[in-house]
C-alpha cells in the first residue's frame, strides 16, 4: 500500500497530515493544563512559588539550551537525507537522541533535588503544577526518543532517502513540537 | 500509503485477509471495525437502557407504601429484589446504587454509546465509501482505535468490582464530591482517559481520511453532508476531548496522589478536614469539563444531522435544499461550539457578569441549528416522499430535535435557567435531543445502511413497529419531565418524593414508567429484525434505495478494498429528478 | 399506584419573591414563542408530508425557489432572539444576580452547607456575625462558630429550618464545609451553588407568608435528595418574636448542662 504523495488529494502525504492534526490535539492537552495552571496561579491565594534559587534556574536554562541544540540537529538530518547522506544523517539523529537523553538525566537529577528541598507533587499546588505539567512533557520527550531511535534504525536499514523522507519530517515536527512545549513550560515554571 | 507499511502486513494492498482472525477480529478493514463499533456500541446502548429501566421503576414508586407488606410484593418487585440483593431491598433502590446506576448511564450512552455507533460505527463503515476511498488512511490506527475503545468500555464498566461500586458522582464529575467519592471514581478517570485516547486515534484518522482520499473529482463542495458532519465532529473531539483529557489528569492526581488542584483550602470531609494541602478550585474542574462537554453535545447531534440529510434527499427524490447552507451552518455550530460551555455554569459561582456573555453566544449558536433544520424542513418541499423505514425515523428527527433544541431556548436565558437549571426540564431538553432526536436518526441510519454491511434489507413491517413502539414511548417518557422539571422537581433524586413540592408532580412518573417498559418491548422487532434479516432479508442489491452517492456505487458488502475501479466523482452528492436524464436518480459517479 | 397526595400538574409552581413575576414573564414568553415556532413548523411539516407523498405519476422537483429565503427566518429568529436578551435576559439577570440590595437594610444570612444539611446562621439582634473557624467544628458545633467572639453571644444557629421576614430583602451568604450544595426554593425562582473554598450570594424578597421546601439541586452524594430543609416565612412582627425566643433559648441552654447537640435537632 505505497501511495505516492501526489496521489493524496491535497498533496500533502497522510503522514505529515497526520502528523498536524495529533500536534493540534496535543496543544489542547497542553493548553487545558497551562490555563488550569494560570488560572490558579493568578486566582489562588494558596500557589506558593517557591524562591527562584530553590528552582535551580541556571540548571534549566542549560536544559532548555540542551533541547534546543537538539532540534537543530534535528533540521539538520532532515536536510541530510534530503540531500541523501546517510552518515550525516544518523551522526545528527544520534546527537538529537543524545540531547534529549541529556535533558532527561538533567530533569531527573532536578527532580530528586527539588523533592529534597520540600517541593513534592503533594506539598502545595505549585508543586502539583510543577511535577504534573513537567512530568507530562518528560513522557512527550521519552516517546519521542523512542520515535528518533525508530527513525535511526529503520534509516540505518536504508527505509530514507532523498524521495522518501516523511516519516522523518514527521517525527522532526513531533520533536520541534515537544521543544517548543518546554520553550513554554520553562518561563511560567522557572521564570515568572 | 507508507506509514503504516512496515511490518508483517506491508504490501498487504487489496489482497483479502485470510486467516478468520486477521479478517474478522483483528481486521484492519474500516468496513469490519465499523461493524464491531456498531455491535459493541449497540451493546451499550442496551446496559444503558436496562440500568434506566431499573432507575425509572424505582422513579415511578421511590419507597415503600404505609401498607407495604414484603409477604405481598408483585413478581417484578421480587425478582428484582431478588437479583440486587441488598442495593435493591425489597426492590426499593438505595441511593448510592441509584447515583451509580444514573453516573454510569450518562456516561454509557454518551461516550461508549451514541458517540462510538454514530461517529465511530456509521463514520467508519459509510464515510471512505462515500469519498470513494479503499480504506481508511491509517488503517492500523483504526483498528487500535476500537480496541482502545472497548479496553476504555470494559475498564469503565469493572469499576462495578471497585469497593462500593460504580462511580456515583454523576457524568459530569464535579469536583469535589468526586474526589471524596470511593475507588470506583478513579477507574472512571482511567476509564474516561482510555476511551479519549481512542477517540483522538479515531478523529486524526476521519480528518485525514477525509481531506487526503477524495476520489478524483470529489471535491469539497461535491462531498456529502454526512461526509462534512464527520469532518466537523472529528475536529470537534480533536479539539475538545485532551481538555477533558487534562481535567481528567488532574482529577486522577488529586485521588491518588494527594495534589489539591480542585480542592479548596479547609475543605472538610465528614467531621475532619481533607488531608490535603488545599488551595485548588473546585470550579476548574467545571472549566474544563464543559470546555469538551458542550462540544460534546453537537458531536451526539452532528452525524445524526448528517444521517438525516442523507436519508431525506435520498427518499425525497430531490436535491436536498440549500446544502451549502447546511454545511456552512454545520461548519459554523462546530467553531461557536467552543465559545458556549459555560451556559452549564451560570449558577456555579463563577462571575456572575460573564454569564451575558456566554447567554449571548448560546441563543447565537442556535441560529445555525434552526437553519439546518429550516434547509431539511424545506427539502421535503416538492419531494416524491417515500416513506420507508429509515425515512420514518429521519423524519421524526425534525420535530423531536425541534422540542429539543426549543426548550434549549428556557435554558440558554441565565434567568430562566435560574429556575430551570438542575430540574428535569434540563433532563427532558437533552433527552429530546439525544434520544428521539439522535438515537432514532441513528435507528434510521442502521435501517438504511444495513442493506450495504450485509447484502440484504430489513424487514418493513417489523421496522415501523419498532418505528412507533419507539418514538411514541419516548414523548411520554420526555414531555413529563418538562412538567416535573417546570414545576421544580430536581434530577438525580433517588426519592423525589421526600420533597415535599414535588409531590404534584409525582404522578407523571408512573407513566413514564409504562411507556419506558413499551420502548423496552419495542426494541426487541429491532433485535429480532437485525439478526433475522442477516440470513433472511430481501436481497438488497447494489443500490436498493436508488441514490445517489458514491457508497451505492459499490457491491454490497463491499469487498476489502471497496470499488472494483476507482470511482470518479463528476457531479454533486444529491442529483435527484435531474430534468431529462433517464431515472430520476444520477450518481455522483455516472459518467455523464 | 399512585398515592392520593401525587399530582400531575404542569406549569409553574406558586410564585413568592418579588423577581419571581419577572422570571414567569420571560418564562412564559419564551415558551409561547416556542410554541408558536413549533406549531408553525409543524404545520408546514405535516402540509409536506402529505402534499409530496410518493403516488403515481408525482415526481420530485428539481429546481428549488427561494434558497435565499430561507435565511429570513434564520435572521428574524437571531433578531428576536438579541431583542430578547438586551431588553429582557441581561436586566432581569443583573437585577436578580448583580444589583444585591444594600446589606443594612436587608436582614442578613449566612448559609452552611454540609453533607446533607443546611447550617444556617443568623447574626441576632445585634446585626454582627460571629467569627467562624473549620478547627473549632465540632459535633456540637457544625459551623465551628468562635463563641469567644462577643459578636458571637447572640447569634443563631439552626439546622435546615430558615425564618425570614415578609417585606424586607433576605440576603444569604453562603459556603460549603465539604462539596458543592445548591440551595434553592422554587417558589423564589432563584437558586445558587454552594461551592466550598468560596462565598456566593443570593438575595430574595419573600412575596407570601408560610413554610417553602428548600432543595439542593446539585449532586452531593447519598443524602442528596434528603437535603431538605424549610423556609418559612413570617409578618416581621412574628420574625421579631421567634428571633427573641431563638436568643432566650440559647441563652438558657447555654447555662444548663449538658446542651442539645444541634445535629440532634435535625429534621
Ligand atoms: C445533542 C445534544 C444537545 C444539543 C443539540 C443541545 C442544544 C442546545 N442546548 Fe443543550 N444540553 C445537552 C445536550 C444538547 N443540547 C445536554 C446533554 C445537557 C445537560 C448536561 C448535564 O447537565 O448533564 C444540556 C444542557 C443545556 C444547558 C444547561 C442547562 C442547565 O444545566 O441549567 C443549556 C443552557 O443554555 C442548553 C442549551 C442548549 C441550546 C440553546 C441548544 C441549541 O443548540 C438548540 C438549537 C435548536 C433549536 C432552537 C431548534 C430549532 C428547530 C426548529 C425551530 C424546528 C422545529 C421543527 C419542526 C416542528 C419540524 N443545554
Ligand atoms: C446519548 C445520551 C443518552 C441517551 C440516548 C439516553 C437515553 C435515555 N435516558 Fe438518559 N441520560 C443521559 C444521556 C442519555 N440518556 C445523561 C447524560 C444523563 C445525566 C446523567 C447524570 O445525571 O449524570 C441522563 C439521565 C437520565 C435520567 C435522569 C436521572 C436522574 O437525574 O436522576 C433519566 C430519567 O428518566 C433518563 C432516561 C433515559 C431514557 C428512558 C432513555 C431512553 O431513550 C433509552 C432508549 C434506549 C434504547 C431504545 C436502546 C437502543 C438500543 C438497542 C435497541 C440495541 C439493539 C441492539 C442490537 C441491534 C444489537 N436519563
Ligand atoms: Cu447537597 Cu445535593
Ligand atoms: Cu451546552
Amino acid at each position: 500500500m505505497s501511495t505516492q504523495v501526489a496521489e493524496t488529494s491535497t498533496g500533502i502525504s497522510h503522514a505529515k497530515l497526520g502528523i498536524w492534526t495529533f500536534l493540534a490535539s496535543e496543544i489542547m492537552l497542553f493548553g487545558g493544563l497551562v490555563s488550569a495552571y494560570v488560572i490558579l496561579r493568578s486566582g489562588s491565594a494558596h500557589m506558593a512559588i517557591p524562591p527562584r534559587e530553590m528552582m535551580g534556574v541556571p540548571l534549566a536554562t542549560f536544559n532548555t539550551f540542551a533541547l534546543i541544540t537538539s532540534s537543530v540537529t534535528m533540521v539538520l538530518a532532515l536536510a541530510a537525507i534530503k540531500v541523501n547522506d546517510m552518515k550525516r544523517f544518523a551522526r545528527f539523529i544520534g546527537m538529537t537522541i543524545g540531547g534529549g537523553i541529556l535533558f532527561l538525566c538533567i530533569k531527573s537529577y532536578e527532580y530528586n533535588h527539588k523533592w529534597h528541598e520540600g517541593i513534592t507533587l503533594s506539598s502545595n499546588l505549585f508543586g502539583s503544577f510543577y511535577y504534573t505539567l513537567t512530568g507530562l512533557h518528560v513522557i512527550h520527550v521519552i516517546g519521542g526518543i523512542l520515535l528518533l531511535l525508530y527513525i535511526l534504525v529503520t534509516g540505518l536499514n536504508g527505509a530514507y532517502d532523498a524521495h522518501n523522507h516523511e516519516r522523518v519530517e514527521a517525527a522532526g515536527l513531533y520533536w520541534h513540537f515537544v521543544d517548543l512545549v518546554w520553550v513554554i513550560l520553562f518561563p511560567i515554571l522557572y521564570l515568572l | 500509503m507508507d506509514t503504516h507499511g512496515h511490518g508483517h502486513d506491508a504490501g498487504h494492498g487489496h489482497g483479502e485477509p485470510t486467516s478468520f482472525w486477521r479478517k474478522y477480529v483483528f481486521s484492519v478493514d474500516h468496513k469490519v471495525i465499523g461493524i464491531q463499533y456498531l455491535i459493541t456500541s449497540f451493546l451499550f446502548l442496551l446496559v444503558g437502557f436496562g440500568m434506566m429501566m431499573l432507575m425509572r421503576y424505582q422513579l415511578a414508586w421511590p419507597s415503600p407504601p404505609d401498607d407495604f407488606d414484603p409477604e405481598k410484593m408483585s413478581l417484578v418487585r421480587s425478582t428484582i429484589a431478588k437479583i440486587f440483593g441488598d442495593k435493591m431491598e425489597y426492590g426499593f433502590m438505595r441511593p448510592d446504587f441509584y447515583n451509580q446506576l444514573g453516573a454510569m448511564h450518562g456516561t454509557i450512552m454518551i461516550f461508549l454509546g451514541v458517540v462510538p455507533l454514530g461517529v465511530a460505527a456509521f463514520g467508519n463503515y459509510v464515510l471512505p465509501l462515500q469519498i470513494g476511498a479503499p480504506d481508511m488512511a491509517f488503517p492500523r490506527l483504526n483498528m487500535m482505535s476500537y480496541w482502545v475503545y472497548l479496553v476504555g468500555g470494559i475498564v469503565m464498566m469493572s469499576s462495578y468490582f471497585a469497593p462500593d461500586g460504580f462511580p456515583q458522582s454523576g457524568w459530569t464529575s464535579y469536583a469535589p464530591l468526586s474526589i471524596v467519592a470511593p475507588p470506583g471514581q478513579t477507574v472512571w478517570c482511567i476509564a474516561m482517559v482510555i476511551i479519549i485516547t481512542s477517540s483522538l486515534l479515531g478523529s486524526i484518522n476521519f480528518i485525514v481520511t477525509t481531506l487526503n482520499m477524495r476520489a478524483k473529482g470529489m471535491t469539497l463542495g461535491r462531498m456529502p453532508v454526512f461526509v462534512w458532519a464527520q469532518l466537523v465532529t472529528a475536529v470537534l473531539l480533536l479539539l475538545a476531548f485532551p481538555v477533558l483529557e487534562a481535567g481528567a489528569l488532574l482529577q486522577l492526581l488529586d485521588r491518588v496522589a494527594g495534589t489539591s488542584f480542585y480542592i479548596p483550602k479547609d475543605m472538610m470531609y465528614g467531621s475532619t478536614v481533607f488531608p490535603a494541602a488545599g488551595g485548588g478550585n473546585p470550579i476548574l474542574w467545571q472549566h474544563l469539563f464543559w470546555f469538551l462537554a458542550h462540544p460534546e453535545v453537537y458531536v451526539l447531534l452532528l452525524p445524526a444531522m448528517g444521517i438525516v440529510a442523507e436519508i431525506i434527499a435520498t427518499n425525497t427524490r430531490k436535491p436536498l435544499f440549500g446544502y451549502r447552507e447546511i454545511v456552512g451552518s454545520m461548519v459554523l455550530i462546530g467553531i461557536l461550539s467552543f465559545v458556549v460551555w459555560a451556559h452549564h455554569m451560570f449558577l456555579s459561582g463563577m462571575r456572575t457578569s460573564l454569564a451575558n456573555l456566554f447567554v449571548t453566544t448560546t441563543l447565537t449558536i442556535s441560529v445555525p441549528s434552526v437553519a439546518v433544520l429550516t434547509c431539511l424542513l424545506l427539502s421535503l418541499r416538492g419531494g416524491a416522499i417515500r416513506f420507508n423505514t429509515p425515512m420514518l425515523f429521519a423524519l421524526a428527527f425534525l420535530p423531536m430535535f425541534g422540542i429539543g433544541g426549543l426548550t434549549g431556548l428556557p435554558l440558554g436565558f441565565a434567568p430562566t435557567d435560574l429556575h430551570l437549571h438542575d430540574t428535569y426540564y434540563v433532563i427532558g431538553h437533552f433527552h429530546y435531543v439525544v434520544a428521539p432526536g439522535s438515537l432514532a436518526a441513528l435507528m434510521g441510519a442502521t435501517y438504511y445502511w444495513y442493506p450495504k454491511m450485509f447484502g440484504r434489507k430489513m424487514n418493513e413491517t417489523l421496522g415501523k413497529i419498532h418505528f412507533w413502539m419507539t418514538i411514541v414511548p419516548m414523548n411520554f417518557i420526555f414531555f413529563p419531565m418538562l412538567f416535573q422539571g417546570m414545576w421544580g422537581m430536581d434530577r438525580r433524586l433517588a426519592d423525589p418524593t421526600l420533597q415535599w413540592h414535588n409531590l404534584p408532580v409525582q404522578g407523571w412518573s408512573v407513566i413514564m414508567l409504562f411507556a419506558a417498559c413499551v420502548l423496552l418491548l419495542g426494541q426487541i422487532p429491532f433485535l429480532w429484525n437485525f439478526f433475522w434479516s442477516l440470513r433472511h432479508g430481501e436481497i438488497a442489491g447494489e443500490n436498493p434505495w436508488n441514490a445517489t452517492t458514491l457508497e451505492w456505487a459499490c457491491p454490497s458488502p463491499p469487498p476489502h478494498g471497496n470499488f472494483v475501479t476507482p470511482p470518479e466523482v463528476h457531479r454533486g452528492p444529491y442529483e435527484y429528478s435531474v430534468p431529462g436524464h433517464k431515472t430520476d436518480y444520477w450518481p455522483q459517479d455516472e459518467a455523464a | 399506584m399512585i398515592k392520593e397526595d401525587w399530582g400531575f400538574q404542569t406549569g409553574l409552581p406558586e410564585a413568592a419573591s418579588s423577581y419571581a413575576p419577572n422570571i414567569d414573564w420571560l418564562m412564559n414568553v419564551l415558551h409561547v414563542v416556542m410554541i408558536g415556532i413549533f406549531v408553525v413548523w409543524g404545520v408546514y411539516f405535516i402540509y409536506c408530508l402529505v402534499a409530496y407523498r410518493a403516488r403515481d405519476g408525482h415526481t420530485g422537483t428539481y429546481h428549488q425557489t427561494g434558497e435565499k429565503a430561507s435565511f429570513i427566518p434564520d435572521g428574524l429568529i437571531l433578531a428576536f432572539e438579541m431583542w430578547l436578551i438586551l431588553a429582557f435576559g441581561i436586566p432581569i439577570w443583573a437585577s436578580v444576580k448583580q444589583s444585591t440590595p444594600p446589606p443594612s437594610e436587608s436582614n442578613n444570612i449566612h448559609v452552611i452547607a454540609q453533607q446533607f444539611a443546611w447550617n444556617i446562621h443568623y447574626p441576632g439582634p445585634d446585626g454582627k456575625f460571629g467569627r467562624r473557624d473549620v478547627k473549632l467544628v465540632s459535633a456540637s458545633n457544625s459551623i465551628g462558630l468562635d463563641e469567644s467572639d462577643p459578636a458571637s453571644k447572640d447569634d443563631i444557629v439552626t439546622i435546615n429550618q430558615m425564618s425570614v421576614p415578609l417585606g424586607k430583602p433576605t440576603i444569604l451568604q453562603m459556603t460549603s464545609k465539604d462539596v458543592i450544595h445548591d440551595f434553592w426554593v422554587s417558589n423564589f425562582r432563584n437558586k445558587q451553588d454552594v461551592v466550598p473554598g468560596l462565598n456566593t450570594n443570593l438575595w430574595f424578597e419573600p412575596t407570601k407568608t408560610g413554610k417553602f421546601e428548600i432543595a439542593c439541586a446539585q449532586l452531593c452524594g447519598l443524602g442528596h435528595t434528603q437535603m431538605v430543609g424549610n423556609v418559612f416565612v413570617k409578618t416581621p412582627e412574628e420574625f421579631d418574636e421567634w428571633q427573641k425566643s431563638q436568643v432566650a433559648e440559647k441563652a438558657g441552654t447555654a447555662s444548663a448542662a449538658g446542651a442539645v447537640a444541634p445535629s440532634e435537632n435535625r429534621s
